[in-house]
């Protein structure tokens, strides 16, 4: 009965988009990100599908045919850390929905049935911003106490509201140790509490609804969600740093038999051979490198680079500092890339860490993350290398639409370019 | 060569003994800051009157060696990018630039075939050092906001400073060879800024920069009134009351001790160090560094500058700086601001990501500056971005140009621009060389000299500057590579 809270929320692609036309993308080099590069290849879009990718592809005569010789043609790329959509302004709380506000669920820590996508604003002026710098799809991700709430993964289609922008939740629980300000010991002793309690709960909602069992150290509503995360089936994605801290998250992982993702490590290269034994996934930047707490002292851009040659599924996010990569400059990933590159990643995986990897951790690689036969057509055409700066994306698709709608600081600048400004509406 | 910079900084005292080097890379420092007369005080003075210097600086250059780097772009900040070039190093001074120098019989050779050279790169907003790594709460490295009034212009920023700061290394690791550390902004006026070099040193006066003005630091804005609320300031309209009440203090301290300085009739005025710091901005010995994000704010900010006679040297943040780059361009302002921060507050809201160029294009100078540890690591990265972003608007800012908004310009921002931020014969050689165009994401800081001597050499970590934090904590391969 109430394990419709349990369901994953999937919204399948609409089968007829806004523009029913077929688009040849031609001439380009291609990364598909599922296979070798193609050089001068071709990306055939038909109802919001790709429904080709190759260098001999048969293209339709009604075609709208896109020349992209010399251009870089890549899949959408996928943010997979962000707050987009749910942190308008920082400072400003009313347009602040990341996290529980009430004192009671801060107190417990514990907000695992909060859903960060239902207080997503798909009118973010962000969005428009982020599409057009190539970001089309990013996970939004709670914040804050121990277990912080549920993550979703967004796909920022042009016109869309929430229903047509969240493309699947919950796709991961998230968790953040040394919030709070308690001592590891409490932190771990605590988060066994409650997932011994789920799986309790699980096997006795009967006779809880009954009042027949124990206190339980969790709302039921926080039990229910934690369910699919004892049970194997929603990972649980961890924040962790210190490279102690990683490796008592594998234990735990090992003991409950925890689909595990590690947020942050920043000095997970230091264990890096474990996380690979273990098949355990990082989320990590690729230019922090400053010991800014006692948890990071290890922190190094090389990071991402030395786990994925020891084997981690490696997903790059934006953690550099205080520019807002999260929200405001999650366009900046593809920099972040770029610096995992020049710090010992191979251009191909940093590709992948932000495209197609961030795509399977969260259950959404069969829509996006890779140029293939049958995803969604999310294709960026860049005018160059993707990761360098001097490169723009010149054409953005979203399931086979071409992205238009101008930012709000497009429209600023557009208004100030010349001054004294034009008050009017300004049309870029 | 290889020196190691580890036992460089153990034998700085003895740096001392090597009169031809210090005499010949470092003008002394001159005994005041001011340039003004009339605050000169006199010698005998006691402790009650003003000394413009009570902590000198006591830095020294490394030892260095006569330098040739060839085959290399040097983007020059002062003209266009010599191609196939060649810069010198003698002394701690750039000694010649060009396509054919011959090299001098003691001179290390370094050839740069592919790679760009750079003037050191100068930041106009950090506060590293003062808010130190690491930052954990309990460590008590924070000592950046003396939030306990207003009006703290008593306060330099210098004695919150922690030589041994692991984010210097970075900093330097990043190509960046003069910094200026700020107070924070919790406060109307923070207090004094400090100009500092990117060196070794066990005590602060020895990485100040000899002869470098000091700043005052003032803010607008929602910070002030947010740390004021209760007993105010808690508005703007309380900000601009606030900075006004402080200059008609200081106004009248100024006058009381330059007529004393003149007469010396009778007992010299009271000192106070606020006011002090405050007149020697009305005497125009010291630049302001004003933190300001609203373009209406800064247009009110310059009307309170006219009003009492004083200078901003640059605002800082300046997100909606774009918004009047006529006025910053006619009353000579420079803009030190980052390439794309926005919307963390409401009054960060309007940034836009042509903001360098759009000031640039106006004629303003403009400065890409970090206010953050990690992007003043990357301060060319961040350049990048702002010029790739004025493209999409038609504004074409050739390397040559953006070069300039990390060197010459913020040094003019210091007034430093006489001796450093840009590879002329006779500066300063403070020089980097980059693996690639800096401008490159892939691009990385090879080597780093701060008056002609290598501080910082990617190649050669067993010679890297570990500060006396990391010993032990940080994993030697980790951080800089």
């Amino acid at each position: 009965m109430r394990r419709h809270i349990l369901l994953a929320v999937t919204m399948a692609a609409a089968a007829s988009p806004l523009a029913a036309q077929s688009i040849a993308i031609t001439g380009g080099r291609v990364f598909p990100v599922s296979g070798p590069v193609i050089e001068n290849g071709t990306v055939l879009i038909r109802d919001g599908r790709i429904v080709a990718v190759g260098a001999g592809v048969a293209i339709p005569a009604d075609a709208r045919r896109i020349d992209a010789a010399g251009r870089w043609v890549t899949p959408g790329l996928v943010n997979a850390a962000t707050s987009v959509g749910v942190r308008e302004i920082g400072a400003v709380g009313s347009t602040v929905e990341t996290s529980p506000r009430s004192t009671q669920q801060q107190q417990r820590g514990i907000s695992a049935s909060f859903n960060v996508w239902e207080g997503f604003n798909p009118a973010s002026v962000l969005i428009p911003a982020a599409r057009k710098s190539g970001i089309t799809t990013a996970a939004i991700l709670p914040q804050g106490g121990l277990i912080a709430g549920r993550g979703a993964v967004m796909h920022f289609v042009a016109g869309g509201g929430l229903t047509e922008m969240l493309m699947r939740s919950p796709v991961a629980m998230v968790a953040e140790l040394g919030a709070g300000g308690s001592t590891r010991g409490e932190q771990w002793s605590r988060l066994r509490e409650v997932l011994d309690d789920a799986r309790s709960y699980s096997l006795r909602r009967a006779q809880y609804e009954r009042a027949a069992t124990r206190p339980f150290a969790a709302t039921r509503l926080d039990l229910e969600a934690l369910v699919p995360v004892v049970e194997g089936r929603l990972p649980l994605l961890l924040s962790v740093d210190r490279a102690s801290d990683i490796e008592a998250a594998l234990l735990l992982a090992r003991d409950y038999r925890l689909r595990l993702i590690i947020g942050g490590g920043a000095e997970a290269w230091m264990v890096a051979g474990k996380l690979a034994a273990a098949k355990v996934p990082v989320l990590t930047g690729a230019m922090n490198n400053i010991p800014g707490s006692f948890s990071t002292l290890g922190q190094r851009q090389e990071n991402a680079g030395l786990l994925r040659r020891a084997g981690v599924p490696v997903v790059i996010i934006g953690n550099a500092g205080g520019g807002d990569e999260e929200a405001f400059n999650v366009r900046n990933v593809r920099f972040e890339a770029g610096n995992a590159v020049a710090y010992g990643m191979t251009w191909d995986d940093a590709l992948r860490a932000i495209t197609l990897t961030p795509a399977e951790i969260f259950g959404v690689s069969d829509r996006v993350g890779s140029l293939q036969a049958g995803r969604d057509a999310d294709v960026v055409i860049w005018s160059g290398d993707p990761f360098e700066f001097a490169s723009q994306p010149e054409h953005v698709f979203l399931r086979g639409v071409e992205t238009t709608t101008p930012s709000r600081q497009d429209l600023l600048e557009q208004r100030y370019r010349t001054l004294p400004p034009n008050y009017s509406t300004p049309r870029p | 060569m290889r020196h190691s910079v580890i036992a460089l900084a153990v034998g700085l005292v003895a740096c001392g003994g090597h009169p031809a080097l210090a005499q010949g890379t470092t003008p002394p420092a001159p005994a005041r800051q001011g340039t003004d007369t009339t605050t000169r005080a006199p010698m005998s003075g006691g402790v009650s009157v003003p000394n413009a210097d009570p902590f000198p600086s006591t830095y020294r250059p490394f030892a260095s060696r006569a330098t040739l780097i060839r085959n290399v772009t040097v983007l020059t900040a002062a003209g266009p990018a010599i191609r196939g070039g060649s810069v010198l190093l003698r002394d701690g001074r750039i000694a010649e630039v060009g396509t054919s120098i011959t090299a001098p019989a003691d001179a290390v050779i370094i050839d740069g075939t592919g790679k760009f050279v750079t003037p050191g790169i100068v930041d106009t907003h950090s506060h590293i050092g003062a808010g130190a790594a690491p930052g954990d709460q309990g460590a008590n490295m924070n000592d950046v906001n003396e939030a306990t009034n207003p009006v703290t212009a008593q306060v330099w920023v210098e004695h919150s400073v922690w030589p041994q700061d692991p984010q210097f290394t970075r900093t330097l690791a990043g190509g960046v060879t003069t910094i200026q550390v700020l107070p924070g902004s919790a406060n109307l006026i923070g207090g004094r800024s400090v100009v500092l070099k990117v060196v070794p040193s066990r005590t602060v006066q020895g990485m100040k920069f000899p002869g470098a003005k000091y700043g005052l630091k003032m803010a607008c804005g929602e910070n002030p009134k947010r740390v004021y609320a209760q007993r105010g300031p808690s508005t703007r309209m309380g900000n601009v009351a606030g900075y006004r009440a402080a200059w008609i203090q200081a106004e009248a301290y100024r006058r009381r001790w330059d007529k004393w300085n003149t007469n010396h009739q009778g007992d010299a005025p009271t000192r106070d160090l606020g006011l002090e710091t405050l007149a020697e901005v009305l005497r125009v010995n010291i630049y302001v560094h004003n933190h300001c994000y609203r373009a209406d704010e800064m247009a009110q900010m310059i009307d309170i500058a006219h009003e009492f006679g004083y200078k901003i040297r640059s605002f800082h943040h300046g997100v909606e700086a774009y918004k009047i780059a006529d006025l910053l361009a006619r009353d000579s302002i420079s803009a030190s601001v980052w390439s794309d921060w926005g919307a963390f507050k409401m009054e960060a809201n309007d940034a836009v990501r042509a903001n360098l160029p759009l000031l640039w294009k106006a004629g303003v100078v403009a400065i890409t500056h970090s206010d953050d540890a990690s992007g003043e690591q990357r301060l060319n990265q961040e350049t990048a971005k702002s010029v790739a972003e004025g493209k999409l608007l038609g504004i074409n800012v050739s390397d040559d140009e953006a070069v300039k908004w990390i060197t010459i310009n913020p040094a003019w921002a210091l007034g430093l621009q006489d001796r450093i931020g840009s590879i002329e014969v006779g500066k300063n050689a403070d020089v980097v060389l980059w693996s690639g165009n800096p401008f490159s994401v892939y691009s990385r800081a090879e080597k780093v000299w701060v008056d002609g001597a290598m501080l910082y050499d990617r190649t050669d970590p067993a010679a890297r500057w570990r500060t006396d934090f990391e010993l032990g904590y940080v994993p030697e391969q980790g951080g800089r590579n």
